[in-house]
């Protein structure tokens, strides 16, 4: 099993959103900002109507690496992890493992869209390769 | 012109332990020689130290990541101090020495002692490098948000932001290994070093990839070992035994987001404004600068620095180590000259320290810098972690 994040009252959106298979990110209503990881303060305009909303779910990876090292007995390599700048929230960048393409084919650029996987009461984040 | 607090403090002592893949005294006992070392280095008697500085201060987490803190070293040697400090949340590895030059300006202390130890050799020969993390247990903090995804391992983060370095700059494997390949020239003539056997281009390609771009070559060594140093007033400095090591400025900065992934670039780090804030507070420049230690907890580390640092153009770095001319101990600027964390050991930056003084007093035989070396710059890293300084000796 995957190691899973604690749900706090700012992450919670982000990691649960998956249920209904959206990808929840923070913003501020004040000024628009998008916040990641999510604050319950606007960092910008310090404004307190921060809501999480569903974006897109797409976006171009940033950077990418191609593990091969196994980390954990268990661990099946090689994988790809992607930092993927998501459409719709400037300046976010969600870091996830990445499916169904072959790891040695992953671009800087490439186009992502979100996929999730069920772990307890934590929708993990993926990406995979835009249809 | 103002005054920085920084150039009333001076390095006077140096101390290292043995270092080794795997020791047979415990942590402390390598802090104490280490310690022990460094005040006779620069002296001193152990009832004038009045201050201890550690980064990270005490993880007894059975990593080895930090297994001796200001505490534990205090009682070791019963040491009687006015000021003390160990903590993570500093800027970078050097963050101790920022805060015994706090503590010196402060007029808490006048003679600091500094250390850094790891146990990480010990501590992988019965853990894998996700020790930390352990089943059904919650991850919260900043790892949290990579967690999930089995990227434990400094080596997988750093893999994200050194690929984004390599898209950018073009840079050749064949170049890139020209780090690894000085280091472990430097290293042949270092004795304690831990691996001195040279490597060529060759071996530098068919080493494992760990995380694409990232080999074995590019990745520090975990050791068992301590590291010490004594920062001191300069004006208590200059009887001592050693000529004070200045600092000359520092650059201790977070004017940038200070996160694993949403950094603003990842591909230069949080280096560039530490390393402006450096130059700001001197008038020296990168001309004046001697010889280099440069952080190398991998080599990605030492090509981010030599640009941040000014030495070459952004994304310059492939050009600037080309064939390793530039970068050996008869070049231009010599780099990582006792063979640094990816060949002598991973003492955290804090060899990077011992090794600069080392160079300044002239005493460091085969692989002696020629023509009297006076300054060093040097300086630490990892993903938001950036700190810098330049050292001038007299």
């Amino acid at each position: 099993m995957r190691p899973l994040p604690e749900l706090t009252d700012e992450n919670h959106a982000f990691w649960t959103g998956g249920e209904r298979g959206e990808l929840m990110i923070a913003f501020c209503k004040d000024c628009a900002a998008a916040i990641h990881p999510p604050q319950l303060v606007c960092p910008r305009c310090l404004g307190e109507s921060v809501t999480p909303r569903p974006v897109t779910g797409t976006g171009a990876v940033y950077t990418f690496t191609v593990n091969h090292q196994p980390w954990h007995p268990d661990m099946a390599v090689p994988f790809a992890l992607a930092v993927v700048d998501i459409d719709g929230a400037p300046g976010v960048r969600v870091t996830a493992q990445v499916i169904d393409a072959d790891p040695e084919a992953v671009r800087i650029g490439q186009r992502m869209e979100i996929a999730f996987e069920q772990s307890d009461d934590v929708w993990l984040p993926l990406w995979r390769p835009s249809r | 012109m103002k005054r920085f607090a920084e150039k009333d403090c001076a390095i006077t002592g140096v101390g290292m332990s043995e270092v080794s893949r795997g020791s047979a005294k415990s942590a402390l006992e390598l802090t104490v020689d280490a310690c022990l070392e460094a005040i006779a280095d620069a002296g001193l008697k152990r009832g004038e130290i009045d201050g201890i500085a550690t980064w990270p201060g005490e993880r007894a987490d059975g990593s080895g990541f930090s297994p001796v803190g200001s505490a534990a070293l205090q009682d070791a040697l019963r040491l009687e101090v006015n000021w003390y400090a160990g903590g993570g949340e500093a800027p970078g590895q050097y963050g101790a020495v920022f805060n015994a030059i706090g503590a010196i300006a402060a007029g808490l202390c006048r003679h600091v002692l500094v250390f850094r130890t790891m146990y990480e050799a010990t501590a992988r020969k019965t853990a894998f490098a996700n020790a930390l993390i352990r089943a059904g247990e919650r991850q919260a903090g900043p790892f949290a948000w990579y967690a999930p995804y089995h990227t434990y391992a400094a080596a997988l983060q750093q893999a994200l932001f050194f690929n984004l370095y390599v898209h950018k700059s073009g840079i050749r494997p064949e170049q890139v290994g020209q780090i690894a390949i000085n280091q472990r020239r430097n290293a042949g003539l270092n004795p304690r070093a831990i691996y001195r056997t040279a490597i060529t281009i060759e071996d530098y390609l068919a080493s494992p990839v760990i995380a694409t771009p990232l080999r074995l070559y590019d990745c520090d060594v975990p050791i068992d070992g301590a590291a010490a140093i004594v920062v001191s007033r300069l004006d208590g400095a200059r009887d001592l035994r050693n000529p004070p090591i200045r600092i000359e400025a520092i650059g201790s900065s977070m004017e940038y987001r200070n996160s694993w992934t949403q950094l603003d670039a990842l591909d230069t780090q949080a280096q560039p404004r530490v390393a402006e804030m450096m130059w700001s507070r001197t008038q020296l420049t990168t001309a004046d600068v001697d010889i280099a230690q440069l952080y190398d907890g991998f080599s990605f580390h030492t090509l981010n620095w030599l640009e941040n640092f000014g030495f070459c153009e952004r994304y310059g770095a492939k050009d600037f180590i080309e064939g390793g001319k530039r970068i050996a101990l008869d070049g231009e600027l010599p780099v990582n000259t006792g063979g640094g964390a990816l060949s002598a050991g991973r003492l955290h930056a804090y060899g990077a320290v011992h090794e600069a003084c080392t160079q300044l007093w002239g005493k460091a035989g085969a692989r002696q810098v020629a023509g009297d070396p006076k300054v060093c710059a040097t300086s630490t890293a990892g993903g938001p972690l950036a700190g810098c300084m330049l050292l001038v000796r007299g």
